[in-house]
């Protein structure tokens, strides 16, 4: 009897359990309806490759797509000597100690560092008191920094990863540490680091609070012309239509063509990232 | 040429050193100018009545810088934003680790961390123009932009956090500990219970605690979502206007080195180091309790 009870109250508490991992798919597919059914119908050539039109309440999205590239590439131009830098010295060089603990302690802070937090920081020191303004140089710098401990964990996790074999072979030649750094193990690590790079990049495509006050703005009349030109960004894009604009409601459905855009980017780098991870899982 | 070769050896590691310092050094620097941009508000206001003031009107004359309230809604947004994603989250990850067959795992382990991945001004975006209207309509409110909608959202975008993180300290939790378990006769739940949620204690306790501070930083979800009325709200349909949406919000028209915007430096502040705080107890639960092979406990 009381066996048979124990088995109802587990098989009970398990459904519980099941149905909570089903909630979380169900956000998720409601999310993608709205998304996707509002969305669809504003999508077309014209709307991806031309400007904004009529005070903003027709045409396209191209300058916002082209902004958003512009920032999440040059950030990674920013982050990666100092995020693939960094890994290498945790994975290869770095001993149990107090300056790991210390390095350790930086990255996981500036990890939690909130958004907005480093929009403030990039509106003080770059914008502000390096003199870079409101622009593309201001951005992809707050950017690089925002993402900096995406790029160290996964790079440095594609580096431990690789077998230590590989390293004493490389050894045993006679190479020295960094030869074996530069010839084995980085080209060994190569899909994993590019794996964390394409997470980084969809993570500052996303970016919507470090931009605000660093680089983006609502309209800008030509497409930028150097880094030190402000940008239009989908993010901000979006925000600003939904909020902001003269006429919310009637441009609802150019919101959620923008607000589809932007998540079908990002959903694109990260199967990528995905596909790339199970990649670099059968093969070590 | 052999000792050449030593040196730059010698140079790099030096090198790589140094580059290592860089997240530390923007922590730094970040900590910095925060400080450097926002303590002059106190030459204006005490500290005292910074946080503990309850009227927040920078821009009447003479204005009110009192962020109590903004406190106030930061804090409650994200205990009512737990509260739906800490059990959610930590029953996903047994789900995930204790329950799916592998091909399930497979597939639900990626969508999970694809919701990781959705920009927050989407998903403030969707609480404006989906969840509002339909909590306005079917709970018969003012507005549906409010504490509740907020928290759903942000509950929302942190249970992939926690559920990942927790899910990685129960998957890792060693078989001879189960076995021994099951060996004296205990069930599924009951090992469950007693042996692996216990022994996997710390990392759900760091899995909490990050996505309690990724709850508390969100900015876009709380400036678009949670409704924006700098008052100490009386239900959880009241609008709020945590601190995050404050900053944001504000900035554009604060004139620069003005009170105000000093002010919003000081939020920026307090933010930082309720942030840093969080994070410095994650760090130090996973430290101390680190799950060492079987010997946790």
């Amino acid at each position: 009897m009381a066996i048979k009870e124990n088995k109802v109250i587990e098989k009970a508490v398990f459904s519980i359990f099941r149905l909570s991992a089903y909630v979380n798919i169900m956000a998720l597919g409601l999310f993608f309806y709205f998304l996707v059914k509002n969305g669809i119908s504003a999508i077309s050539w014209e709307f991806l490759t031309s400007p904004p039109k009529d005070m903003m309440t027709k045409g396209g999205i191209f300058p916002c797509i082209l902004g958003t590239f512009i920032l999440s590439f040059g950030s990674m131009i920013v982050a990666l000597p100092f995020g693939i830098g960094t890994a290498i010295y945790l994975s290869e060089y770095a001993r149990e100690g107090f300056v790991l603990r210390l390095i350790r302690i930086g990255i996981n802070n500036l990890a939690g560092v909130p958004s907005i937090v480093f929009g403030l920081f990039g509106l003080a020191l770059f914008a502000t008191y390096l003199k870079f303004k409101v622009s593309i140089l201001t951005g992809i710098c707050t950017l690089g920094i925002l993402v900096l401990p995406v790029i160290i964990s996964t790079a440095e996790e594609a580096l431990s990863s690789v077998p230590d074999t590989f390293r004493e072979a490389s050894y045993g030649l006679g190479a020295t540490k960094w030869q074996t750094i530069k010839k084995v193990v980085l080209p060994a690590a190569l899909p994993g680091i590019l794996t964390g790079l394409i997470l980084s990049l969809s993570r500052a495509a996303g970016e919507t609070a470090a931009i605000m006050y660093t680089a983006a703005v609502f309209f800008a009349p030509r497409l930028p012309h150097s880094i030190f030109d402000p940008v239009m960004a989908l993010p901000y894009h979006i925000y600003v239509l939904a909020t902001a604009g003269t006429q919310i409601e009637k441009t609802r459905n150019l919101q959620y063509g923008s607000a589809l855009v932007l998540v079908i980017l990002i959903l694109m780098m990260n199967l990528i990232a995905i596909y790339l991870r199970g990649k670099k899982q059968e093969k070590f | 040429m052999k000792k050449n070769i030593l040196t730059k050896e010698k140079i790099i590691s030096t090198l790589l050193l140094l580059i290592a310092f860089t997240s530390i050094t923007f922590v730094a620097l970040i900590f910095f100018f925060l400080f450097h941009e926002g303590l002059p508000i106190f030459k204006h206001v005490s500290v005292r009545e910074f946080l503990f003031g309850k009227y927040w009107y920078p821009t009447s004359d003479p204005p009110d810088f009192g962020i109590f309230p903004l406190f106030i809604g930061s804090i409650l947004v994200t205990l009512l934003s737990s509260v739906i994603a800490i059990p959610i989250g930590v029953m996903t990850a047994i789900y995930l680790a204790e329950m799916a067959s592998p091909f399930v795992r497979k597939i639900l382990k990626p969508l999970i961390e694809l919701l990781a991945a959705l920009p927050s001004v989407v998903i403030g975006f969707f609480g404006m123009v989906v969840v509002a209207p339909f909590l306005q309509k079917y709970f018969d409110l003012a507005t549906g932009l409010n504490l509740f909608n907020a928290s759903l959202m942000l509950a929302f975008m942190s249970i992939p956090t926690i559920c990942s993180i927790s899910e990685d300290a129960i998957y890792s939790v060693p078989t001879e500990l189960k076995e021994g378990s099951f060996a004296l006769g205990a069930t599924h739940l009951q090992t469950l219970l007693r042996v692996i949620l216990p022994s996997s204690l710390s990392g759900i306790s760091v899995a909490i605690t990050l996505g309690m501070s990724r709850a508390i930083g969100e900015t876009m979800v709380v400036l678009m979502v949670a409704g924006g009325a700098a008052m100490i709200p009386e239900s959880i349909f009241d609008p709020v206007r945590p601190m995050p949406a404050s900053i944001a919000a504000e900035m554009a028209e604060a004139p620069y080195k003005s009170l105000h915007y000093h002010a919003l430096f000081a939020i920026g502040i307090v933010l930082f180091l309720f942030t840093w705080a969080f994070n410095m107890i994650a760090e130090y639960i996973s430290h101390k309790y680190k799950q060492r092979g079987t010997a946790t406990l």
